[in-house]
């Protein structure tokens, strides 16, 4: 196949050996893992890299004369380039080594708004947010005395574009902070357009691409985001590892976030000075095993594309992701749609493959623990969103969240495991 | 329907949880409490009334899974007309019930005070649903204890 012809399906039943968790069996029956959404499976190319690191390559990293620091600090800065390519940033060191989305956020709503948020100014979140993107703002708020507001959604779970531009317009916003996928409903924010009417208002933007970097290709500099946070083990990648893109600009005008190793220039006990970028962001020694394993998790992504430029195949790839993963959507969507008293939460245009529901008769968890007994995993509770839950007026939902390598097979089991919850408790 | 479901949602539970018994305020409740499981958003109130030496009734009001729901349907009959002292007797007897591994496996041998209480032990095997048993009970014996604050599973 050429670039040209770049490939529209994905092969599933080549994909799932690289993939050895996926052949477990739950209590002989075997599991159809629908919980992408809270963390995703590792290929065996991911599982070996770390293995192989601390074989063949570990040693701490950054001034070790010794050739085997070289080479952790190598492989360590190569993750870092990766990354810069899966994200399409400008330079690798506008990417910062996190443990995750929760640490990034963070991050930015410690270092950023310490230093720029003021009495009166708001912060302007979204009624889709995790906690993630709640919580860390809050903190900031009671230090800065600024304020929260939050853009609605419509009841598809859209957002409300002409609400957020009487928000935004109003002159005191100074940052809008929004998730590019909804881990709830689905719903793909237009990042762009936020950002555009964000900065035409002075305000700056960060969107929290958890749900995204599994589903759909990036581009940072497309989007022009200021801030972009993706967490490694919902992208196939380890636990433990998630990143911070910045503009240059905004990363080197930030004071450091933690203090320690590593991030210095100089210190003396009067004063100290600190590292350029991305050091100066990453204080202590950090996770290198799983940066390696994040580097193997975008190779592997990447080669399940096809073209002729890493970033070419990645586009080839995710178009084949999204293709397999919106039919796995329709069909489950269909499936549901026929128990009586199912409701869907989340409806948006273009959604992306995660799928909400409630019952009339049957609460979320009861539906998960039946769920469970066919093994299949799925989600049940308020998914870390409880304000979206007050919007939704339930107290939890139950969610299916597909990865690539799922199977229609799974849906089915799905389907008939919501029979079996509607037999017993129905 | 596998082992382990059955085991789970007995029949008595089904039915508890189908026609909750004593379910609703209670209007002239001498003391009541809220309770709420972060986990899952489950929220629920226990009423009691009582004179201080015997509790003449209990009802409950909330949303939950069909496990708190007739845990605590089934809490408010068993609860019914015993003396405070065999009320905590019981709470910590059905806290054992439910969290210990080392009960007796058939349901006879649980069948002393606890009665039909007994068909919740399916819950030890799914410990993220154990809160949902104990939720209900928690929340009574805050109410009989005159909490301020409402309980959490956390």
């Amino acid at each position: 196949m050429t670039a040209a012809t770049a490939q529209k399906s994905l092969d599933v039943t080549r994909i799932r050996p690289d993939f050895p968790l996926l052949a477990t069996s739950v209590r002989g029956v075997p599991l159809a893992y629908l919980d992408n959404g809270a963390s995703s499976q590792k290929p065996l190319s991911v599982i070996e890299a770390m293995n192989w690191y601390m074989r063949h390559a570990n040693a701490n990293i950054h001034r070790g004369v010794y050739q085997l620091s070289q080479l952790a600090t190598e492989l360590y800065e190569s993750g870092r380039k990766k990354a810069q390519v899966f994200l399409n940033a400008a330079e690798s060191g506008e990417i910062i080594f996190t443990k995750g989305c929760t640490e990034a956020i963070n991050l930015v709503a410690s270092s950023w708004g310490s230093a720029n948020l003021k009495p009166g100014d708001v912060i302007l979140l979204s009624e889709l947010e995790h906690h993630s993107n709640i919580v860390p703002w809050q903190l900031v708020a009671e230090r800065t005395g600024s304020k929260i507001s939050v853009i609605p959604i419509d009841d598809l779970g859209v957002l409300d574009m002409d609400a957020y531009a009487a928000l935004v317009s109003v002159g005191n916003v100074k940052i809008v902070a929004v998730t590019h996928v909804s881990n709830v409903l689905g719903t793909v924010n237009p990042i762009r357009e936020l950002v555009d009417l964000a900065h035409t208002h002075g305000a700056l933007l960060l969107a929290d691409g958890a749900q995204a970097a599994p589903h759909h290709v990036l581009d940072v500099q497309a989007l022009d985001v200021d801030f972009y946070v993706v967490a490694g083990h919902k992208m196939y990648a380890p636990m433990g590892i998630g990143l911070l893109y910045g503009k240059r600009t905004l990363l080197d005008s930030m004071p450091p976030y933690q203090g320690g190793g590593d991030m210095i220039d100089t210190v003396t006990f009067e004063r100290s000075t600190y590292a350029p970028l991305p050091a100066k962001f990453e204080a202590g020694t950090p996770n290198v095993a799983a940066v390696h394993g994040f580097g193997a998790a975008v190779d592997y992504i990447t080669a399940l594309g096809e073209g002729e430029t890493p970033r070419e195949k990645l586009q080839s790839a995710f178009e084949a992701i999204e293709a397999h993963e919106q039919g796995l959507l329709m069909m489950a969507t269909h499936a549901l749609e026929r128990f009586d008293g199912l409701r869907i939460h989340g409806e948006a245009p273009g959604k992306s493959a995660i799928l909400s529901f409630t019952m009339d008769a049957i609460h979320p968890h009861d539906l998960a623990t039946v769920l469970d007994s066919e093994g299949v995993a799925i989600r049940a509770g308020h998914h870390c969103c409880m304000p979206l839950m007050k919007r939704l007026g339930v107290p939890a939902t139950a969610r299916a969240s597909f990865g690539l390598y799922n199977t229609y097979e799974e849906v089915a089991a799905l389907e008939r495991g919501v029979k079996k919850a509607v037999e017993l408790l129905g | 329907m596998t082992l382990d479901l059955r085991e789970l949602y007995q029949e008595v539970i089904l039915d508890h949880h189908k026609h909750p018994r004593n379910r609703g305020v209670l209007a002239d409740a001498t003391a009541s409490a809220e309770g709420h499981n972060p986990l899952c958003g489950d929220t629920i109130t226990v009423y009691i009334k009582t004179d201080g030496v015997t509790v003449d009734e209990v009802r409950f009001e909330g949303s939950g899974c069909a496990i708190s729901t007739a845990s605590a349907s089934m809490m408010t009959e068993a609860l019914h007309g015993k003396s405070i002292a065999e009320v905590e007797s019981l709470f910590r007897q059905f806290q054992a019930l439910v969290t210990s591994h080392v009960a007796p496996p058939d349901a006879e041998g649980l069948d002393g005070e606890l009665g039909d209480l007994g068909v919740l032990a399916g819950v030890r095997d799914h410990p993220v649903r154990i809160k949902c048993a104990t939720l209900p009970w928690h929340t009574m014996y805050a109410a009989l204890k005159g909490a301020r604050e409402p309980v959490t599973t956390e």
